[in-house]
Parts: structure tokens; sequence; C-alpha cells
């Protein structure tokens, strides 16, 4: 036995006070983390709260310098924009899921697209934007409420794509290959047998994919600007949304009221989203464990 | 199971090559939009870099009445803004990692649970509460704090003076943005590590310290490295809450109290009303950006890949 040198052995209390001091320090860590959420949540519905009311609600913003206005508009607006980017990006998303979940599993072309769907889910949105407004918005000669829905499916397709395999991996061999001997071809198994049963998980990932691009901005500042109209030429003109009038009211007033409106639509953004992230990850948890 | 045609009108083996080449095909739409961001930025750019050449990668300058265009300012703001902000979250990131692996399960859960919706917040929330309330903090409290009681103003990287914008409150922001990924990826990192490794760790008496930092660190090293870069791709490209709080000038840093950009938003700032070579130029600069994250993240998915950790997103 080689005795470990005397200079390298650590005493006991030194190494369990660093093992204390790490402990400490992730506590630390988190309780900052979760404080910096918590005064985020809390500034917005402190700020927004006082001005949220049924004429907030249902009256259109107003043009600048006339400050009594709603957000109506931009509310319908995002609710448009981001039903068009789920028609738009959803049925690709999960066909191409089918594929490499059912057809593409180890081929060269499964390969490639698994790989560039992770690699595109990291790519910044606002480089999203720019390549919405260079194949749409010049072509189509201004921005629309269309060109943002492309550009929020192009955010949403490759999150989806592999939640979706993901989801469909999941499904036991034993009943594709029950479904196959039965005589049912592959296409039918797929759609019928293995989405199916796979079909909660497949929610989840597209609900929590639209949570996440509801609440995005930086697509959306040049493909649809801004309009203080209602929403009626989606295909056409600039279309009101709420987190662009909340960068809007931010950045470019100087008017305490629209502030407050801002922090209202901030306020509005936010229940959105968080509402449609947290209630879904509760249904879907009841239903894993309900299994 | 009743309903199932027992003759259907179209030929199954006919409907399934169909259906398959449907599925196949929006599988390759992922590729045809990679392909198609590349080339669509290229083209847009390609103006810009007949003008400037590759001499636009270094430039510094920023006029758009005389049209004299440079990148460096918003490069270097971009490279200096996910580097704070890196230093910043990696630590906590993984010592959070490592704590919330091991926590009592009620406890862990709920706190991951915080953890994911700290994720799940809008980009534009975090740039409002950045402007209206950490500006006026760090300018208040926390600039003041660190040059003048901490004395780090003598320092030439610290101002002696900031007005709450710029590289720093940036930073801050984008940590916070970036820890839960980073923590989410580095938790998976973790729970992949075999048990045995660690139980036998535990066994020869090693303490949780040295067992993550021994074992577990050495064992998941790709997978943490991995998870580095799914933050630090985020951080590249974030520009909503960058936009807010980083003050919109195009210089080179001089400390990091000043105000400065980044590509992100110097595109989202100027493009809207931009035209002729200015356009260029900004997507010259969203091509930079996308060349950029698309190197990060293949390293990201190269790292990963090598574990199998997976991303943090769910």
């Amino acid at each position: 036995m080689t005795a470990i040198a005397p200079g390298k052995r650590r005493g006991l209390f030194g190494r369990k006070l660093i093992d204390r001091i790490i402990g400490l320090l992730s506590v630390l860590a988190l309780f900052l983390a979760v404080a910096g959420m918590i005064w985020i949540l809390w500034v917005v519905f402190a700020r927004g709260a006082s001005i949220i009311s049924w004429t907030f609600l249902t009256q259109p913003s107003k043009p600048y310098g006339t400050l009594n206005g709603g957000i109506a508009n931009a509310l319908l607006g995002t609710v448009e924009i981001t039903l068009g980017a789920i028609l738009i990006g959803i049925p690709p998303a999960l066909l191409g899921g089918i594929y490499l979940a059912v057809f593409g599993k180890g081929t060269k072309l499964g390969n490639a697209v698994r790989f560039s769907a992770n690699v595109m889910m990291g790519m910044p949105s606002v480089v999203v934007g720019l390549f919405v407004y260079a194949i749409m918005v010049i072509p189509m000669g201004g921005p629309s409420g269309f060109a943002g829905s492309v550009a929020l499916a192009v955010l949403m397709f490759p999150v989806v794509l592999r939640t979706t395999e993901d989801m469909l991996l999941m499904v036991p061999d034993a009943l594709r290959e029950s479904a196959l001997a039965l005589g049912c071809s592959r296409a039918g198994t797929a759609v019928r047998v293995i989405c199916r049963s796979a079909r909660s998980g497949l929610v989840t990932g597209i609900m929590l994919a639209v949570a996440r691009v509801s609440g995005e901005t930086a697509p959306l500042l040049f493909t649809v600007m801004w309009s203080d109209s209602w929403p009626m030429h989606y295909f056409t003109e600039p279309t009101a949304n709420l987190p662009v009038l909340v960068t809007e009211y931010a950045t470019n007033s100087p008017f305490e009221e629209q502030h407050t409106a801002g922090w209202g639509a901030a306020l509005v953004v936010t229940l959105l989203v968080l509402l449609l992230n947290i209630s879904t990850r509760i249904i879907f948890k009841e239903k894993h464990n309900g299994r | 199971m009743t309903n199932i045609p027992r003759k259907s009108i179209i030929d199954p083996a006919c409907s399934d090559r169909l259906f398959r080449i449907a599925a196949a095909g929006s599988a390759f739409l992922v590729l045809v939009l990679l392909a198609g961001l590349l080339v669509q930025l290229g083209i847009g750019s390609a103006p810009a870099w007949r003008e400037f050449g590759f001499g636009f990668l270094i430039g510094t300058g920023w006029d758009p009445v005389a049209n004299v265009y440079g990148a460096l300012p918003a490069i270097v703001g971009t490279l200096l803004t996910t580097a704070i902000a890196l230093i910043l979250a990696i630590p906590p990131a993984f010592v959070t990692a490592l704590w919330l692996v091991d926590a009592p399960p009620g406890i862990g859960e709920i706190l991951s649970q915080a953890l994911d919706l700290l994720a799940a917040i809008p980009s534009v929330i975090y740039g409002m509460w950045g402007l209206f309330v950490l500006v006026p903090v760090m300018q208040d409290y926390v600039q003041p704090f660190l040059s003048e009681t901490l004395k780090l103003g003598k320092i030439p990287i610290f101002g002696e003076y900031g007005n709450g914008f710029g590289y720093l409150t940036a930073s801050l922001i984008l940590a916070l943005m970036i820890l839960p990924y980073m923590s989410a990826v580095m938790r998976n990192v973790f729970r992949m590590t075999p048990s045995i490794l660690r139980e036998s760790a535990f066994g020869v008496g090693c303490t949780r310290w040295e067992t993550a930092k021994d074992i577990v660190m050495r064992y998941g090293i790709r997978g943490l490295l991995g998870g580095v870069f799914i933050g630090l791709g985020r951080a590249l490209g974030e520009t909503m809450a960058v936009l807010f709080v980083i003050g919109n000038v195009v210089e080179l840093p001089e400390n990091l109290y000043a105000s400065g950009t980044t590509i992100a938003a110097t595109l989202a700032n100027n493009f809207a009303e931009a035209n002729g070579i200015m356009r260029s130029v900004l997507f010259a600069l969203g091509l930079i950006l996308l060349l950029l994250s698309l190197g990060v993240q293949v390293l990201a998915q190269y790292y990963l890949a090598m574990t199998g950790a997976g991303r943090g997103e769910k």
C-alpha cells in the first residue's frame, strides 16, 4: 500500500467545509434566480394591473399622442398572427416528425434533418425576421400579418418537429409491429396507431411551442410592423400586435400614460404565455401520472 | 375498432407511398429553410460586401449620411455582452443543477419548474423590466457601489460613472435569461452519470462536492460544454432584452458602463427604416450573426450528441 503524501492530504474538516460552502452557494444561486423571476413578474403585475379594465381590453389603440387608447386591436392581431403561424407551421412539422420517427430512423436524410433541426432551434429569431423580410415583405411590397405568421412558423417548425419525433419514439415498438402484422399500411400505422397513442405528448409539444412564439417580438418588428387600426387586412397591411405595441410604447413614447398602457399590454402578454405554458405542463403531468 | 375501412378507394400501397413522400418532403423542408436562410442573407448582403469588402468586418465607422459602415463595434459588443453573461451565469447554472439533482423531491420539483418558467417569460418583458427597473437600480446603486465603494472605478475596464444603460446591464439580463437553459442541460447531464460511479465515490468517502467535481464533471464534461454552448447561442442572438438597455450607440466599448450595441440590437433598431446600401449592410450583419450562431450550435450539438444528453428544452 502506498500512503498518500502528507502534503496532498486534506483534513476532513476542510473538505466538509468546502462542501458546505458550495451547498450554501447553490442555494443562494437558486434563490437569486427565483427572486429575479418573482421580481420581474411582480413588477409587471404591479404596474400593469391598474390599467386593465373592460375599455382597455375592448378599445383599439389610438394614434401617437392620443392617450386613452386600449389594446384590443393588438390582442386580436396577436391571435390572428399566432393562429396563422400554427396553420402554416404545425402540419409540416408533424409530418416531418413522423418521417424522422417512423421512416427515417438511421437514414442519412433523417440524421441530417435531425441535426439541422437542432441547430435551427438555437437560431436568433431576429435573423428569421430578416429572412422572411427578404422572401415575403420585399416581393409583397410591404409588411403584413401574414409575413409575421410565416416568421413565427419558421421558428416553431424545428421545435415541433423534434418534440414530435421524441414523443413518437416513446411509443412501444410492439404496438407498431402488431398494427403492421394486422395488415395496416405503414402510413395507416403511423397516423392511426402511433400518433394516436402519443397524442397527449404531441399536444404538449405544440402548445409549448405556441407559448414560446406568441411572446416573440424581434421577428415581428419589420415583418408585421405596427398599426393603430383593427387588424382587418391580415394579408396585405401592417397588423397590430401586442409584443410590438409593448416595444413601441416603452421605447418610442415620452408619455407616462403610454408607458402604463405598455405595462398593461406586457401583463396581458405575460399572462397569455405563462397560462399557456403552466396549464400545458399541469395537464400533461396529470395524464402522464395517470398512465 | 369498428371503423377501419375495409375497402379503400385509393390503393393502400399508393397512399402509403404518397404519405411517405409528403412526410419526407416536410422533413426535407428543414434543410431547405436552413439553406434558404444562408442564401437569402447572402443575396441581401451582396451589395455591402461589394462596396466595403472584408474590411467591413474590421471597420469602426457608422455614418448613415456619408454611407460609411463598419461591423466591428456591433461584433465586439455582441461578443463582450455574451462573454460577461457566460462568466456570470456558468457558475450558478452549475451549482443549481448540482443541487437540484439531489434535492428533496418536492422542493426540487417546484424549483425546477420555477427555473423553467424563468425561461418561458418573453424576452420583451425582460427588456421592459430592464429599462424601467434595472437601469435605474444600476445607475443609483450598483454602479456607484462598484466604482466608489469597491474602488473598481480606478480599473480601466469599469467606468467612473455610468448612466445605467450599457454593456454591464445588458450582460446581467442576458445572464438571468440563459441561466435556466444551461441549468436544464446540466441537470440532464448530472442525471445521466451512472449511479454506480457516484455511489462508489460516496463509498470511498468523497463529499458531495468532490463527487461532483471529480466524478460527475469528468464523466459529463462534453455534455456540460454542450449546455454552455446552448446558453452561448441564446446570448449571441438575444434581441429585445438587449435592445432596451444597451443604449444603442455604435461605438467600440470604452468600458463596461459605456453604452454600445450588439448585432441583434443594431438590426432591430435600424432595419425598419433602412433602405439602399444600409439595408444591405444590415443584411450583412445578420449574415455574420447567423454564421456565428450556426457555428456555436453545431459545436453544442456535437458535444451533446457525444453524451446523448439532448437539449434542455421540452
